[in-house]
């Protein structure tokens, strides 16, 4: 530790800190454009100059490492007048169209020139002007607004991992760009904008929108991946206009993948806005009271063990566990929420989470990559996976499609079986390097588990990660990882039990209840059975439905949702849902009333209390408590009994994976940019 | 009294002999060097200590010193020399000459400062328009090798040292010794911040040593003549031969070796054929190279060409390339020109420096006019002192010293020049200013 005195404020911070760290100990604010905190340190924008004692001219505090007994002063006349000349330089080439800029009331120039500037030019040259270039979809640019500071090279370089920034020309016709023009490749490129201090970079879809001060903010969870990112919702006269990443060491960071990022506006076309039901073939908008009327009269007249209920990759955990109940008061335990058909076992915790945690990520020193992609299924993950990867010694080996571009050095082992079981007999070289690591890992795609032999799959994976030292009292290298916000939690209020969904799909029951699934196929239904579909878009599961109940998307409803670690994390309701449509788990609430079996909570806050008696792994406060083996015993499966297929990864794009991005216009975009069909011809 | 001829270290300066090996073993070179290589170490950088010679580059770092600074202990990195050829301030020429004439002593040199700094690598990067220069730098290599001199067991020593030559694009920034280090890298030659030093992590984050050409071209002779033999010329901390390269407006323009502080005029006088049209038509004097401010005719009268006596009068002896300018000088055009290069040869890296240069060249390009008002020449003052000090590296410095040195001597020139301007233009349509 190193004590350093900062204005006359003694501070204790560690050896190799910067002295614009040590100032923020001490509480005093350095202004800064170049620098970031999770950025590699360029030290160019000349800023955040402070006077220490002895040297003889201002020293770039973000660059400067601190000594012990250094004495820095902020606020001299060298200071003040160093800051005043920075900023004047910099506006002197910026248009200064603050009116037209949509980074206007957030822009860390407009700020900083009001505490530190000048307030008036002295420039009477012309000003530089800058060939505005694109950059795809997402990141709109205004590139005469560039002041430099390399923020978006370094993230491109640093974490996103495309490298496709860089800077061209020198002197003061540098320009920041991608040299042969092209759309920007990142899932992550959304963070561009965000770290960008001005309005060079903004976003394309937000263009010209809204100013920040008409914004109403709402916290909450991104759902479309499992990574459980979480987000801030703005929104506008019960409109979302955008959605924005917030802090979260341990989750996030500070990052959030574009389809989360963008897909909202899907929120706002093909919704489910009333209650519909099906009369003659024909779906017929109704009012409340009559659908569930039809639904009592119907449930009423079938056995318990004939009713099932799915639950799908959006639905939150209280409406889950409403339907559970709802079910278990009409006499039905056939209940499952593995809507996309993977071989998940339920009967242990750690069986389907992941267990090392997202920021365990940082203290394993190997990795097996099986049947996934996660810059594809995770993209803020796949950050963090890159980020230990730069970091150093960290092998990484993938079973799966070959030539996967992870944005880190991968090494491909096999497309399948064979490679499986030769890592679970140790037969495989790759089996060395696993074991001498200290803390190895292993993460396991979802969708690889919905093979026809995924229970098998998953025995298997589990048994690699028993027979390469992933499994021991102090840390738990087995990770499945999960693709939407609705599916861990689901499995953690038990939504796996009765009968499977084959079968509930092929006839084994007369009665089904679909919530938060969509997407679903439902056509294999056959014709007798009646189907209730609960969710919030028009998709494949409303043209089989017998009764349509509007339920409201993750934006629009105060909600739990577990990420794939397990994190369980409150969303906050941003805005309300459209026309009829209503919270789930109130929809379950009032279904029970009217078949007469009321469940014994009115309130959100009495379902959760009733969540926590029964589910003690809710009560954790956003805490993640560390996950360690303390039983290696694995879940069922014969090795012998798996196939030697390739492992495949989710069908379709990045952009269109659920329905709110498939209703989104703006990935639509994306998906006509990233994915034309000749790309994927040529894969 | 001038440098006779017996105490010149460059006998072959000017290319009367040839360049090659044979040559240059006749002119002393490759003499005893397996001695001073055997002597070790620490016996070189002291010596190198006590003769006093500073850096010829342009800051004029004590060479021993800096030598001093790599790591003792050898460590799993290896050490690097390299040798900044990226000779390309305005106004100095020097390293060229002992590149294309006199190439072995800057190859012993290398070898010695390997020996010096426990490095078996080096690394000399040239500037890209060198072409020619860097052929015969590379046939003397490859002669050297050949004869054995330098490779695996240079000189019989046991010592293994490699030479390699690397060629640059022309960019001025890579003479900065940390963008040299990033261009040799392979990246875009922008300087590196600092601490750490490149003796800490320098080349491929490896300690480094970057040393100017003709620094590590004097080491061998200053090393077989004595210390004491190089500190007796020149003033103290002032010591030894320079190589200096006098231009512009001299009858006879030359590079020549010479003692430190001997005096400006007989040095103009007695190599280069005195100033054209006689001392009395002498306006003003850039000393060191481009970036050095200039010194008016008073000062040149009497001063002496050492580091401490330039910087009394505010400028410096930078890389002692000698610009002089007679009476026949538009001095307001020369330095808005020097600012043009400055302003395109900034890496764009820095803020004061990238939006600075342009400022002040546009500001110098109407001043050449006059069309300007008479306090713009404080608001230029101001924006050059904005930019000194605020950046990474010191080309901004450099950028905005020869402006300063401009105002600080010739303020009436240009005042003179803006009120002509008004005079001529008077009744006409006002100042035509940019639209803000």
């Amino acid at each position: 530790m190193a004590k350093v005195t900062i204005d006359g404020i003694e501070v204790e911070v560690p050896n190799g800190a910067s002295v614009l760290q040590a100032c923020e100990a001490a509480g005093v604010e350095i202004p800064r454009f170049c620098y970031h905190e999770r950025l590699s340190v360029a030290g160019n924008c000349r800023m955040c100059l402070v006077e220490v004692e002895k040297a003889p001219k201002p020293v770039a505090s973000c660059a400067f490492p601190v000594a012990d007994g250094m004495k820095v002063f902020t606020d001299t006349e060298m200071v003040r007048r160093a800051r005043r000349g920075v900023m004047e330089f910099l506006l002197i080439n910026h248009p200064l169209d603050c009116p037209i800029c949509d980074q206007g009331g957030e822009c860390d120039l407009q700020d900083q020139a009001m505490a530190f500037g000048g307030d008036k030019s002295r420039y009477k040259e012309e000003k530089r002007v800058v060939k505005d270039k694109y950059m795809g979809p997402l990141v709109k640019t205004i590139m005469t607004r560039c002041i430099q500071c390399t923020r978006c090279i370094r993230f491109t370089t640093e974490v996103a991992g495309t490298a496709e920034l860089g800077a061209t020309n020198r002197g003061e016709h540098m320009e920041v760009g991608t040299y042969v023009e092209k759309a920007l490749t990142s899932e992550l490129s959304g963070n561009l904008i965000d770290i960008c201090p001005v309005g060079a970079l903004t976003s394309r879809p937000y263009a010209f929108v809204s100013r920040p001060w008409e914004l109403r903010k709402a916290d909450s969870i991104d759902v479309l991946d499992a990574v459980g990112t979480n987000i801030r919702i703005d929104t506008r006269s019960g409109e979302v206009l955008r959605v924005l990443p917030r802090v979260h060491e341990d989750v996030n960071e500070e990052w959030l993948a574009d389809r989360g990022r963008f897909s909202f506006d899907g929120l706002k076309r093909k919704r489910v806005d009333r209650p519909w039901v099906r009369k003659d073939g024909k779906l017929v908008a109704v009012g409340w009271a009559e659908a569930f009327d039809v639904i009592a009269a119907r449930l009423a007249a079938t056995k318990g063990e004939r009713i099932g209920a799915l639950a799908g990759d959006l639905a939150d955990v209280e409406s889950a566990l409403a339907l559970k109940e709802l079910l278990a008061g009409l006499g039905s335990n056939n209940l499952d929420c593995r809507t996309d058909g993977a071989a998940i076992d339920a009967s242990r915790r750690d069986f389907y989470s992941f267990n090392t945690s997202i920021a365990g990520i940082e203290e394993a020193d190997a990795l097996l990559i099986i049947g996934s992609n996660p810059r594809t299924e995770a993209p803020v993950l796949n950050a963090r996976i890159r980020k230990r990867a730069i970091a150093g010694n960290f092998p990484v080996g993938v079973v799966g499609p070959r030539g996967l571009d992870l944005t880190y050095a991968s090494e491909w082992l096999g497309e399948g079986g064979a490679t499986l079981r030769a890592l679970a007999s140790g037969a495989h070289p790759f089996c060395e390097t696993l074991r001498k690591a200290k803390n190895p890992m292993l993460i396991l795609g979802r969708h690889a588990l919905t093979r026809a032999d995924g229970a098998t799959l998953l025995a298997v994976a589990w048994q690699i990660a028993a027979f390469n030292n992933m499994l021991r009292p102090d840390w738990h290298g087995f990770n499945l990882l999960h693709r939407f916000g609705g599916q861990h939690g689901a499995l953690d209020v038990g939504f796996v039990s009765g009968l499977p969904m084959a079968k509930m799909l092929s006839g084994s029951v007369d009665a089904l209840w679909v919530l938060g699934a969509d997407g679903l196929d439902l056509s294999s239904v056959p014709a007798n059975t009646f189907v209730v579909v609960q969710g919030h878009h028009g998709e494949a599961a409303v043209a089989r439905a017998d009764v349509v109940l509007p339920g409201a998307a993750y934006t629009e409803k105060d909600a739990a949702w577990v990420n794939t670690e397990g994190r369980v994390q409150l969303g906050y309701q941003a805005v309300p849902p459209p026309g009829e449509a209503r919270e789930d788990w109130k929809i379950i609430r009032a279904m029970s009333g009217v078949m007469g079996k009321p469940l014994g909570y009115d309130t959100l806050e009495a379902l959760r209390a009733r969540l926590v008696a029964a589910y003690p792994v809710f009560d954790q406060n956003e805490e993640l408590p560390r996950v360690v083996c303390t039983d290696a015993v694995g879940p069922a499966g014969d090795i012998a009994n798996l196939r030697d297929d390739a492992l495949a990864l989710p069908p379709g794009n990045y952009w269109q994976q659920d329905p709110i991005s498939r209703a989104s216009e703006t990935m639509a975009e994306c998906a006509r940019t990233y994915a034309a069909p000749a790309a994927l011809a040529a894969e | 009294m001038a440098l006779s001829d017996k105490d010149r270290i460059f006998t072959n300066l000017y290319g009367m002999q040839h360049w090659g090996l044979e040559a240059a073993r006749k002119r002393g070179n490759w003499d005893g060097t397996k001695d001073i290589v055997l002597k070790g170490r620490d016996w070189i950088i002291d010596e190198m200590k006590a003769s006093g010679l500073r850096g010829r580059g342009g800051a004029g770092f004590p060479t021993g010193l800096k030598w001093s600074f790599m790591p003792k202990q050898a460590s799993d990195r290896p050490h690097y020399l390299v040798v900044n050829s990226d000779e390309s301030e305005p106004g100095t020429c020097k390293d060229r000459d002992i590149l294309r004439h006199d190439p072995h002593t800057l190859i012993e040199g290398c070898l010695i400062a390997g020996v010096a700094m426990g490095a078996n690598a080096g690394y000399i990067y040239v500037r890209g328009e060198y072409y020619n220069e860097h052929l015969v730098l590379q046939a003397a290599i490859d002669e050297a090798y050949a004869a054995g001199l330098i490779g695996k067991n240079a000189c019989g020593t046991g010592f293994d040292f490699e030479l390699y030559v690397h060629r640059g694009a022309g960019a001025y920034i890579c003479g900065e010794e940390t963008a040299l280090i990033e261009s040799l890298e392979g990246k875009k030659g922008m300087p590196r911040l600092k601490p750490p030093f490149p003796a800490a992590v320098g080349l491929y984050g490896c300690p480094s040593t970057v040393n100017n050409v003709e620094t590590i071209a004097v080491v061998p002779t200053i090393l077989r003549r004595g210390a004491s033999w190089f500190s007796g010329f020149g003033r103290k901390n002032n010591v030894g031969t320079k190589i200096f390269c006098l231009q512009g407006h001299v009858n006879k323009p030359c590079n020549v070796e010479e003692e430190m502080s001997i005096p400006l005029r007989e040095l103009i006088d007695r190599h280069a054929g005195g100033v054209r049209g006689g001392w009395d038509n002498l306006l003003a004097v850039i000393p060191g190279g481009s970036s050095t401010p200039m010194i008016p005719k008073p000062i040149c009268d009497d001063v002496l060409m050492d580091f401490d006596a330039l910087r009394e009068h505010r400028s410096g002896l930078g890389t002692a390339g000698v610009i002089v300018m007679d009476k026949s000088t538009d001095l307001i055009k020369a330095i808005a020109r020097l600012s043009k290069f400055y302003k395109h040869e900034s890496c764009g890296q820095c803020t004061p420096c990238r939006e600075g240069m342009g400022w002040v060249g546009r500001m110098m390009d109407r001043m050449v006019e006059g069309r300007a008002e008479v306090a713009e020449i404080d608001v230029l003052e101001q924006v050059t002192r904005q930019i000194e000090g605020h950046t990474i590296c010191a080309l901004a410095d450099g950028g905005v010293w020869p402006v300063q040195g401009l105002i600080r001597h010739f303020r009436p020139m240009m005042e003179e020049r803006i009120a002509a301007y008004k005079a001529r233009t008077a009744g006409a349509a006002p100042v035509a200013l940019a639209a803000e």
